[in-house]
């Protein structure tokens, strides 16, 4: 009897098991964006052009040596022998296995006429000779991080890639290591062992390297971790400074300097007392995203994470400094400022996307700007010497919040949809995984647009209580994501950060979980889950050209010239991450729960893709 | 644990070892015939419902046993389980509801993964929580996958009724070749040196290079 019970369930396919997915959230469920954004000047187009400074964004030299592109984080290729016109003739040039099936979440890297990438966990480095047909490969380093990192990472095993600079390939692995390899030999120059797993604490973010530093952070906010930020000596992988994310002022290195610019972010030791006695010490707030260098003000923009666990009603209060962006010293680490997007966060969303440095007009002057566009829904338009947002707009469905006061910068909450312990709230926008995850929007000078990737996902949430047990998850909270209103689960939005609105939009059945590129042929390219890597208009959002590869993709295209003179397009494949752990892990469709609640809304995508990992590299004929 | 061996091992130890573990199934030393000296692929075939039988006393009691799967499903979310393993659907961890079991099915197996840990990311409970919780644990773990568990599922959070664990579940006499194929145990692989030397002579003192355990 068992055997045939066994035989049954294994040679029917597990898609005919899987749920289906759930229906849209309704349409006026979501709250209009011309009600919630807000702004504390009308639009002044006519006062200048939107751009990043020369200092962060430096003429292309056609090398991709940071994820970012440049430090504005603009991932702005100005290569335009790729044209609106002739995309469509785009060819694969080369493609190589990773030899790695989870999510590759990495940018290629490009530099001296090689490519660098590393790999989902085990991390493996493949450094590659684009100067020779075929693109061999020159070196590979496998830094054999701890097998039981897997366990500890929340949301597959991923990577978001490494940087070179001056001679070094620098990058960082699940297990909690920064590593420098020499970029010629392969060799470690250094390893500095910076998280322990045994507290929940692993790496996936990519290095930030400026000035002879590397920025690092950890991952963990589902673990209970005690969040930080860590900054190395380059040539020797020395810890410089670590600034955590919540305790007293002397362990987050707030001082003299801190001048926040909203009355909540002022006081003494708010790491502390905005959290129940003791809770800091495992409230989360990781900074697994984008830290970004300013070279023109020399300061550092971190983004932080969520708090934990995810059951509030265990962490009153602000909880202090998590969901929320640090100015810091690059050199000492001593806060500048904090703005808190989600104070006391009730959603999971964590503040740690891409921050976009630009000289933007705004109230009939150009001002110097941090543009984020953060998991709670809104495009933030932060003037980033004081930390004061001029503007917040929705870019994704939202009815977590009504807006965001700007007097106080608070979100202003709706109460229909705060989470609560043993009670079902349904049909809460956006998802825990935000309007929009880690995957980071491009900036294009000449058009003005952000081409901001994202998801439309909405959740059902009830919190539960948690026990603190160190090593495994701290969460507590059941959650069933489900599609936003219109049903399709994913969105290129072409947004303009000057009048506050988005240009274009295309939709995609499922989240757009890769980063953008955009190009100064007009063209902006970017993958889907389902396995399409697509051209599009940079001004239109027309479908030029697209590519089926392998499997799907949730990593950062890059633009690059080869040795040859010519631009190529590179991007990894790999479907995975968060989003795709019901292909990449061994998650099982039949259990809406799992993977965090992702896979209520994401079952079906078993059908349409199978686990991988290759970069391709695209060209047009020559 | 008979036939199951690190393929590091050398493989006269592992031989060494099959030899004093026949359990009375199929392990079989390979044949002298015809003239070289090879190895068989593990029998043990991780991923798969059934597994080799290993016994402990403790376990009998977990079987049949509706408190205690309704106990463990309970302890699940306490110890955080659930933060891994979902509600049988995995995310950080391994779904649970298939029939996928990479170390043993077994209430026996289970338990010793639940008091071992497992080196890609599965904390060892042993000593940490009282053992007849590490047992109602692994009888609620067991039910996820049951069609019974399965069959009672209503909605998008399964095993919220989970089946106890009927020892039918569990008796297995092992690995056999599936129906319609033959397993040729005197199949040999060529060694890379010269002439068969009959494998109970291979020792530590007379090493020899020969293809390792399994497919290397």
């Amino acid at each position: 009897m068992r055997t045939a019970a066994l035989l049954t369930l294994s040679l029917v396919p597990a898609a005919v098991f899987a749920q289906t997915v759930p229906a849209p959230v309704p349409e006026n469920e979501v709250f209009k964006r011309e009600d919630i954004g807000h702004a504390l000047a009308a639009p002044t187009p006519q006062a200048g052009h939107t751009a990043a400074s020369s200092a962060n964004a430096p003429p292309d030299d056609g090398q991709w040596t940071m994820p970012s592109k440049n430090y504005a984080s603009t991932r702005f290729s100005n290569l335009s022998e790729i044209t609106v016109a002739n995309v469509k003739t785009l060819t694969p040039d080369f493609s190589f296995s990773l030899a790695v099936n989870k999510g590759q979440e990495a940018a290629p890297i490009v530099a001296d006429n090689t490519m660098y990438i590393v790999t989902a966990y085990p991390n493996i480095v493949y450094a590659l000779d684009l100067t020779k047909p075929g693109a061999p490969l020159k070196w590979s380093f496998s830094p054999k991080p701890a097998p039981a990192s897997q366990g500890i990472a929340c949301c597959d095993v991923v990577n978001r890639g490494g940087t070179v600079d001056a001679g070094k390939y620098i990058f960082n692995t699940l297990d909690g290591q920064t590593i420098a390899v020499d970029v010629k030999t392969g060799r470690p120059v250094w390893r500095t062992q910076l998280g322990n797993i045994n507290r929940g604490e692993t790496m996936t973010m990519a290095p930030t390297v400026a000035q002879g530093r590397v920025y690092v952070g950890d991952s963990g906010g589902e673990m209970g971790v005690h969040g930080w930020i860590a900054a190395l000596d380059e040539n020797t992988g020395k810890l410089l400074w670590r600034g955590y994310s919540t305790g007293p002022d002397s362990e987050v290195l707030i001082g003299p300097d801190f001048k926040p610019h909203y009355a909540a972010e002022q006081g003494k030791d708010l790491g502390v007392s905005s959290w129940p006695p003791e809770a800091w010490k495992i409230g989360g707030g990781g900074a697994w995203g984008w830290v970004t260098f300013d070279a023109e003000l020399n300061t550092l923009y971190e983004g932080v994470g969520n708090p934990g666990p995810w059951n509030q009603e265990q962490r009153p209060g602000d909880n202090k400094w998590t969901a929320g962006i640090f100015a810091r010293d690059p050199a000492t680490g001593s806060a500048r400022w904090f703005y808190q997007m989600s104070p006391h966060d009730e959603h999971d969303y964590d503040g740690v996307n891409e921050q976009i440095l630009l000289d933007m007009p705004f109230a009939g002057k150009m001002q110097k700007v941090l543009v984020h566009i953060d998991r709670d829904g809104y495009v933030y338009v932060i003037e980033r010497r004081t930390g004061t947002v001029l503007s917040a707009d929705p870019y994704g469905p939202v009815n977590s919040s009504r807006g965001i006061d700007l007097q106080t910068g608070r979100p202003i909450l709706n109460p229909e949809k705060e989470t609560k312990l043993g009670e079902t709230v349904r049909n809460i926008c956006p998802t825990a995984s935000g309007a929009k995850d880690w995957n980071p929007s491009s900036f294009s000078p000449r058009t003005g647009l952000i081409y901001i990737p994202h998801e439309n996902l909405c959740m059902d949430w009830m919190s539960e209580e948690v026990n603190y047990i160190a090593g495994t998850p701290y969460v507590g909270a059941l959650v069933h994501m489900k599609p936003g209103p219109g049903g399709n689960r994913g969105e290129l939005t072409a947004w303009d950060p000057v009048q506050r609105k988005p240009v274009w939009a295309d939709k995609e059945n499922f989240p757009v979980w890769s980063g953008t590129v955009a190009t100064a042929g007009d063209v902006v390219f970017y993958g889907t889950m389902d396995g399409w890597f697509k051209a599009v208009n940079a001004r239109t959002g027309e479908l030029l050209w697209r590519y089926k590869v392998d499997s799907g993709i949730i990593g950062q295209p890059v633009s690059y010239k080869g040795p040859d003179g010519h631009q190529y397009i590179a991007v990894l494949s790999g479907v995975g991450g968060w989003s795709g752990a019901v292909v990449s892990g061994p998650v099982d469709p039949r259990d809406g729960s799992a993977a965090l609640g992702m896979v209520n809304a994401m079952s079906d995508l078993p059908k349409y893709t199978t686990a991988g990992g290759t970069l391709y590299v695209f060209s047009l004929p020559h | 644990m008979c036939s199951r061996f690190p393929t590091k091992w050398p493989l006269w130890l592992a031989l060494t070892l099959a030899a004093g573990c026949n359990n009375g199934s199929h392990v079989a030393l390979p044949s002298n015939e015809p003239a070289e000296v090879g190895v068989i692929d593990s029998a043990l075939d991780p991923g798969v419902g059934h597994s080799l039988v290993t016994t402990d006393a403790r376990a009998a009691a977990y079987y049949n046993n509706a408190e205690a799967v309704n106990t463990g499903k309970r302890l699940f979310s306490q110890y955080n389980c659930s933060g891994c393993h979902s509600n049988g659907g995995g995310g950080m961890a391994p779904d649970l509801m298939d029939d996928v079991w990479i170390y043993g099915s077994r209430l026996e197996q289970i338990h010793q993964t639940l008091v071992d840990g497992r080196p890609n990311g599965m904390p060892a409970w042993g000593g940490k929580v009282p053992d007849q919780q590490l047992w109602a644990l692994a009888a609620y773990v067991r039910s996820l996958s049951l069609p019974q568990t399965i069959a009672a599922e209503t909605g998008n959070t399964p095993s919220q009724m989970p089946a106890p664990v009927p020892p039918e579940a569990d008796q297995d006499a092992g690995w056999a070749p599936p129906p319609g194929t033959t397993n040729d145990y005197t199949s040999t692989i060529v060694g890379p040196s010269g002439p068969e030397v009959p494998a109970d002579t291979v020792g530590p003192t007379n090493p020899r290079p020969v293809n390792a355990m399994g497919a290397n």
